[in-house]
């Protein structure tokens, strides 16, 4: 097909066990260049774990995972992946850093040192603030912002450095719906307007499902994968509520 | 007075190893205190306590042996911290139990080497050789130039280990040379405050600059000031006053800390 299918993330037959306990069982998935993917499923369903194998901080005791067309062990462009982990803004209170050096802590560990690097960073430091509309908190240190703003603190370090996909682990939680609302329009924002591949683990398919464009529902097991406009009416999903199992708009 | 002191020869490499040590002591320090790693020093002057030990009985540089000895330990608490379904701090209690009782062991097949033991027990930052003051500035160099190498990769680890995974950053490779640097200052250190103390030098500076900075490189630069401070003025008020030098350095930092807590308290 076109160039929008290029395939950034190749995950085949993967299972993952912690000791002998069976959290993620003969996955398939393929992730395509411009995709808003949602990954959804109940608690305990094995979605970090599968965003953690994607990532390289897990290793499976079955199966394969690709990296733009590299397998998992040989990709080194690791700046082309942002991931965001679940809980990611329970930081150490007392951690004294600004969100500047937030940033630039991510942004420079793969750069050499010296005043130009340090030069262009900042003025990369500044641009992505404004883009996630912190600009104004740049010196502030990151434990004093809001939830919300802090996630786009994250955002930001994450964008720094030109990913091409970007991982995110239920990243709202413990955020009001209108902060929420916002913060998911940025990423289709980010999706629509910039290109980025997008894959979202969420509860709260709801309030997405406006900029989604793939869908994929986890219970250990691939139970669906595909268009979200599929997904509403396919069969998977009404078994699924029907059996009580809480796939969609659950929250805490 | 004061110019027959600073002309004095024990003074000056007093003064001059101390600086670079408290130099060192005050950067590591925060990259401790914010890894909740902060007993690892006093763990690790332990297990130094084997290699000083090692080195009176053999009669053979105990700074050195105690700096081997002291690495290995080090490396050691690491591999269990991993390995073991244990917390770092257990990793630390074991390695750091295991030192001592070894030096005691030792200490006791060779009698009558109480007061030399003591001097590395409490610290004699005049007894201090030309030798041990060039070993000290090139080992605190060696400290402060590795963190400034690898200055954004520590912070981002320090601060989000799994990201900084993530993005490449060699995490292990780095555990293992802030622990190793962390053996090196505890070394150093425990021929200036002795070993009992010297855990002080790396967690109470830090400990008070987080009380008053909002940023990282602040809280370094001022972890590094609190602990040049409390050495340099500690050493010369010992030396003035003919008190022990260690104990005058720790209560000077506990007193920069306790005036830190207030500041915030009142700011
Ligand atoms: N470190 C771990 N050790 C053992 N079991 C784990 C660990 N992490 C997760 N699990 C188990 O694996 C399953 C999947 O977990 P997880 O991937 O976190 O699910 P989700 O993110 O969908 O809530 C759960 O049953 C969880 O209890
Ligand atoms: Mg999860």
């Amino acid at each position: 097909m076109n160039q929008k299918q290029e395939e950034i993330v190749r995950v085949e037959e993967v299972s993952f066990f912690y000791e002998d306990f069976p959290a993620v069982k003969d996955v398939n998935l393929s992730i395509y260049r411009g995709d808003f993917l949602a990954i959804i499923g109940p608690n305990g369903s094995g979605k970090t774990t599968l965003l953690k194998i994607i990532v390289g901080l897990l290793k499976p005791q079955k199966g394969r995972v690709y990296l733009f067309g590299q397998a998992l062990e040989e990709f080194s462009d690791w700046h082309k992946v942002g991931y965001i982990q679940q809980k990611a803004t329970h930081f150490d209170p007392i951690f004294p850093i600004s969100v500047e050096e937030v940033i630039a802590c991510s942004l420079r560990s793969s750069q050499k040192v010296g005043r130009r690097a340090k030069d262009q960073s900042k003025e990369k430091i500044e641009k992505i603030l404004k883009l996630v509309g912190l600009e104004k908190e740049i010196k502030k240190p990151i434990t004093k912002l809001s939830g919300g703003q802090q996630q786009r603190v994250l955002i930001a370090r994450a964008l720094a450095t030109e990913p091409e996909i970007l991982l995110l682990d239920e990243p709202t939680t413990g955020v009001d719906y209108m902060t929420q609302e916002s913060f998911y329009d940025l990423l289709g924002q980010l999706n629509q307007e910039h290109q980025l591949t997008i894959v979202l683990v969420t509860h709260d398919y709801g309030i997405v499902n406006k900029h989604v464009n793939k869908v994929a529902c986890l219970n250990q097991k691939l139970i669906y994968h595909g268009e979200h406009s599929e997904f509403c009416q396919s069969a998977v999903v009404q078994e699924l509520l029907s059996g009580g199992h809480h796939l969609v708009s659950h929250r805490h | 007075m004061i110019e027959a002191i600073f002309s004095s020869g024990f003074f000056q490499r007093a003064i001059l190893a101390g600086s670079f040590l408290a130099l060192a002591c005050g950067l590591l320090g925060v990259f401790l205190v914010l890894r909740k790693d902060a007993m690892i020093s006093h763990g690790l002057s332990h297990v130094a306590f084997a290699g000083v030990a090692l080195g009176l009985v053999l009669n053979f540089l105990p700074v050195v042996i105690s700096l081997i000895i002291c690495v290995i330990g080090s490396l050691f608490i690491l591999k269990l911290k991993e390995q073991a379904k244990l917390h770092g701090d257990t990793a630390i209690g074991i390695l750091s139990s295991s030192g001592m009782a070894l030096g005691i062991l030792l200490a006791s097949l060779k009698r009558n080497f109480g007061v030399e033991l003591i001097t590395y027990l409490f610290g004699d930052i005049l007894a201090i050789t030309p030798a041990e003051v060039w070993l000290s500035i090139g080992l605190a160099l060696l400290v402060v130039v590795s963190i400034i190498i690898h200055y954004h990769q520590l912070v981002f680890m320090t601060f989000d280990r799994e990201s900084a995974l993530v993005s490449g950053v060699k995490v292990r490779k780095l555990d293992k040379l802030l622990i190793i640097l962390t053996s090196i200052t505890v070394v150093l250190g425990i021929r200036i405050v002795g070993l009992l103390l010297v855990s002080a030098l790396t967690v109470i500076p830090a400990a008070s600059a987080l009380q008053l900075s909002r940023n990282f490189k602040s809280t370094l630069i001022l972890s590094s000031l609190f602990s040049l401070l409390s050495i340099l003025s500690g050493i010369f008020l010992a030396y003035v006053f003919n008190l022990p030098a260690s104990a005058t350095i720790v209560f000077l930092s506990v007193f920069i800390f306790l005036v830190s807590l207030g500041l915030r308290r009142a700011g």
